[in-house]
C-alpha cells in the first residue's frame, strides 16, 4: 500500500470525495489559492473552481452559518476553521443551530456538513494555535466528534464524515500532518463513525487514547513492555459517539485503565470516559481510573521549556501507567 | 440607492388598485385574508394565554400586513424563507396552516415545526420551505446565506429570504452574513421589520445611525426602507428585490417599518416603559383596517366577499383551536429520536427510563 502523510491522505480524501459528489464543496479561510494554511486543500480550487472551493472572509460564524444553510439546501459543505482555536466565534452556530436543528425540528431538517479543525500543541503555536477544543462539542448532543490518529482513519473517517447526514466536526492534530505516515490503499473504503480500535493489544492495563496522544499511548506501551508490563491501546477514532462496548470490554479484561489527553485535565473528555468506566465497569477495577492530560492553565505557553512542560509525552503516559501498575 | 415608500394612491370606486403592482383583483383578496386571518390567529392564541390554556405567547400583531406584502413576492415550494419568532403571517402566506400555528402553542406531538419540542412561535416546516426557528436571535440570516449559496451553486433559480427585529438586526452574525452574500452576489433579502422596540429598549439606544436601511450602503447593496403597515408598498419593495435577486444582483436590504400592538411576549408588560399616547397612536397605523380601507375603497373587497372570508377565518380559527385542543402531547418514548437521522447506542437513555412521568 502506498505510503502517506496525515495530511495528504486528508487531502486525498476531501479531493476524491468533492469527484465523487458534485454537491461537496469546501468553504474557509485561505482554502482558495493558497490551499490552506496547512495545504489541506492544496490543488482543489484548481480542479474544482470557485464555486466548490471558497476563500471565505474571517468569518467563523459565517462560515458555519452558511454551511448550515447549504446543508439545508442540497449542497455537503467541508467547512475549515483554520485553526480549532478560532472556532469560538461559531460556537453558538455549531451548538445553539448544527447540533439542534433535526431534534428541534423532529427530523424535518438534517444538516449533511462536516468542519474540519486542526488541533493541539507541541508545534510552538501559543495559547491561540495549540488548543484541544473537543471537550466543548462532545458534551453537545447532536454534533459528532472525530479525531482520527493515522492517516489510513484519518482518510476513511472523513469520507465517512462527508457522507454522514448529520454535522460532524474533524478534529486533526496540527503536529501529525507532516510527521505521521502511513499506509493509505486507493479505492473507495470508509472507515465507520463510532467506532473505536485496539491498536495494541495486552492484558493489564488499558490506555485509551486519541489523536496524537494515540501515537504516544504506542509508544509508551513499548517502553514499558519491557518492564514487564503489558499494555492495551484503545484508540478511540470517534469521541461521541463513544465506542463504549470496545472500551469497557478492554476494561473489563485487564482490570485498570488509564486516560490520555492532551486537553486540559478538569472536565476534558478523559473525565468522561473515566466516570462511564466507574459507572458500568466498578467489579472489574483492580486500580483507579486515571488520567495524563494537560495541566489546568489557559493555554499552551510559547517559551519551548513551557510547552515541554504542557505537553503530554510518550515518558509522561508510561510514568503514569508505571504507577498505576504498582496498584 | 433607497426607495421611500408612500402610501399608495386611494384608487377610485372599481379600479384596478393592483395594476400598478400587478396584482389581480383575486391575488389582493387572498392577501388580505391572509393578514386578517395571521391577526385572527394571534388574537386567539392571546384568549387562550389568558385562559390558560396555553403557558406562553409570542405575538405577530402589527407586523402582518409587511410580512404578507413580502412574502407574497416569493414563490411557494421553490424560494426559501428563515423566518423568526413574529413570522406567523409570514409562514401562512408560505403555507403553514392556522392548525399547524395552534398546535405549536399547544406543543401537541402533531405540532409540524417540532413535535412539540419548542417553544411556541419556533415555526418551521420543511414541507413549505421554512426554515426552522431558534430563540438566539439573527443566526438564520446566515442560515438563509447559505441557502442562497446553495442556489447559486446549483443553479436552481431559488431566492432565499429572512426576516427579523430591528434590535436582532445588530448582532453580528448580520454583519458576517450581509458581506458575504453582498461579496458574492448571492440571491438573498434581508428584511429587517422594525417595530421600534428590542423587547423594551427603544431604537435611539439600541441602533446608532436611526436607521438599519442605511448600513446597506456599507455592503454594497441596495437598502429600502417602506412603510411596513402598507402592505402594497411591502410588495413592491419586495418584488424588485426578488427580481434583482433572480437577476443575479445580489441581495436587497428591506427596512419595514411597522409596529407592535401587543408586548413583548405574554410574559412582558410594555405599559411600564411604552406611554399610553404612544400605543394609542401606533394602533392608528395598523395595517389592517389600512389594508381593508383600500380594498373597500377600490370595490375589491365587496360586502359578499368580506362577509366570505370572514367566515372563512373564524371556521378555520376554529376548527384550529379544537384541532390543537384535542391532540395528544409527544409520548416521552421519542423523546430520544432525532438527535441524529439514526439511533445510536452511545446515547443511553436515563436511569427513569423513557415512560411518561407521573402527573
Amino acid at each position: 500500500m502506498p505510503l502517506k502523510t496525515f495530511i495528504e491522505a486528508i487531502r486525498e480524501g476531501l479531493r476524491e470525495e468533492m469527484v465523487r459528489d458534485e454537491t461537496v464543496i469546501v468553504l474557509g479561510e485561505d482554502v482558495g489559492k493558497k490551499g490552506g494554511v496547512f495545504l489541506a486543500t492544496d490543488g482543489l480550487w484548481g480542479e474544482f473552481g470557485d464555486d466548490r472551493v471558497i476563500d471565505t472572509p474571517l468569518t467563523e460564524s459565517q462560515i458555519v452559518g452558511t454551511s448550515i444553510g447549504a446543508a439545508i439546501n442540497g449542497i455537503r459543505p467541508v467547512a475549515e476553521i483554520q485553526f480549532a482555536d478560532f472556532i469560538f466565534p461559531a460556537f453558538n452556530q455549531l451548538v445553539s443551530e448544527a447540533a439542534r436543528m433535526r431534534y428541534r425540528s423532529n427530523n424535518g431538517y438534517g444538516l449533511p456538513m462536516t468542519v474540519r479543525a486542526p488541533y493541539g500543541g507541541g508545534v510552538h503555536g501559543a495559547l491561540y494555535h495549540s488548543q484541544s477544543v473537543e471537550a466543548f462539542f462532545t458534551h453537545v448532543p447532536g454534533l459528532k466528534v472525530v479525531v482520527p490518529s493515522t492517516p489510513y482513519d484519518a482518510k476513511g473517517l472523513l469520507r465517512s464524515a462527508i457522507r454522514d447526514d448529520d454535522p460532524v466536526l474533524f478534529f486533526e492534530h496540527k503536529k501529525m500532518y507532516r510527521s505521521v505516515r502511513g499506509d493509505v490503499p486507493d479505492g473507495d473504503y470508509t472507515v465507520p463513525l463510532g467506532k473505536a480500535q485496539v491498536t495494541h493489544p495486552g492484558t493489564q492495563i488499558t490506555v485509551v487514547a486519541y489523536g496524537l496522544m494515540a501515537h504516544y499511548a504506542l509508544e509508551a506501551a513499548d517502553r514499558v513492555a519491557d518492564e514487564g508490563i503489558s499494555v492495551e491501546v484503545v484508540d478511540l477514532r470517534t469521541l461521541r459517539p463513544l465506542d463504549k462496548e470496545t472500551v469497557l470490554d478492554s476494561v473489563r479484561k485487564t482490570g485498570k485503565c488509564l486516560i490520555a489527553y492532551e486537553d486540559n485535565r478538569f472536565g476534558g473528555y478523559g473525565a468522561e470516559v473515566a466516570a462511564i468506566i466507574a459507572e458500568e465497569a466498578f467489579d472489574y477495577l483492580d486500580g483507579p481510573v486515571t488520567r495524563i492530560a494537560g495541566p489546568d492553565v489557559p493555554g499552551v505557553p510559547y517559551n519551548h521549556v513551557l510547552e515541554e512542560w504542557f505537553m503530554v509525552n510518550p515518558e509522561k503516559i508510561a510514568d503514569g501507567i508505571r504507577k498505576l501498575a504498582a496498584y | 440607492m433607497a426607495v421611500s415608500s408612500k402610501p399608495a394612491a386611494a384608487s377610485k370606486p372599481g379600479s384596478h388598485l393592483g395594476d400598478a403592482v400587478g396584482l389581480t383583483d383575486d391575488d389582493l383578496l387572498e392577501m388580505y385574508r391572509l393578514v386578517a386571518l395571521a391577526r385572527a390567529v394571534d388574537e386567539r392564541m392571546w384568549i387562550l394565554n389568558r385562559a390558560g390554556r396555553i403557558p406562553f405567547v409570542i405575538s405577530g400583531q402589527g407586523h402582518e400586513g409587511a410580512q404578507v406584502g413580502i412574502a407574497w413576492a416569493l414563490e411557494k415550494g421553490k424560494d426559501w424563507i428563515a423566518p423568526f419568532y413574529r413570522s406567523i403571517a409570514t409562514c401562512l402566506t408560505f403555507g403553514m396552516s392556522p392548525r399547524d400555528i395552534l398546535t405549536a402553542q399547544y406543543a401537541t406531538a402533531s405540532d409540524p415545526s417540532s413535535g412539540g419540542r419548542q417553544m411556541p412561535g419556533h415555526y418551521g416546516s420543511h414541507e413549505h420551505n421554512l426554515v426552522s426557528v431558534s430563540s438566539p436571535v439573527a443566526t438564520q440570516l446566515l442560515h438563509a446565506v447559505g441557502i442562497a449559496l446553495a442556489a447559486k451553486i446549483r443553479k436552481t433559480g431559488q431566492v432565499a429570504m429572512t426576516s427579523m427585529g430591528e434590535g436582532s438586526s445588530n448582532q453580528g452574525d448580520v454583519h458576517e452574513g450581509l458581506n458575504f452574500a453582498a461579496i458574492h452576489k448571492l440571491p438573498f433579502i434581508f428584511v429587517v421589520e422594525n417595530n421600534g422596540y428590542a423587547i423594551s429598549v427603544p431604537m435611539a439606544k439600541q441602533v446608532a445611525g436611526s436607521s438599519v436601511w442605511e448600513r446597506a450602503s456599507g455592503y454594497g447593496i441596495p437598502g429600502v426602507v417602506v412603510d411596513g403597515e402598507d402592505v402594497l408598498a411591502c410588495y413592491k419593495a419586495s418584488r424588485d428585490a426578488v427580481a434583482r435577486a433572480r437577476a443575479g444582483d445580489g441581495p436587497t436590504l428591506i427596512e419595514a417599518k411597522v409596529t407592535r400592538l401587543t408586548a413583548h411576549s405574554s410574559d412582558d408588560q410594555q405599559t411600564k416603559y411604552r406611554s399610553e399616547e404612544e400605543l394609542a397612536a401606533e394602533k392608528g397605523r395598523d395595517a389592517l383596517p389600512k389594508f381593508r380601507a383600500q380594498l373597500v375603497d377600490a370595490g375589491i373587497l365587496t360586502p359578499e366577499a368580506e362577509e366570505r372570508i370572514n367566515a372563512s377565518i373564524t371556521r378555520d380559527v376554529d376548527d384550529a383551536t379544537d384541532y390543537a385542543e384535542s391532540q395528544p402531547d409527544p409520548d416521552p418514548a421519542t423523546a430520544m429520536k432525532w438527535v441524529f437521522a439514526e439511533d445510536w447506542p452511545g446515547e443511553t437513555p436515563p436511569p427513569w427510563g423513557m415512560g411518561g412521568g407521573d402527573g
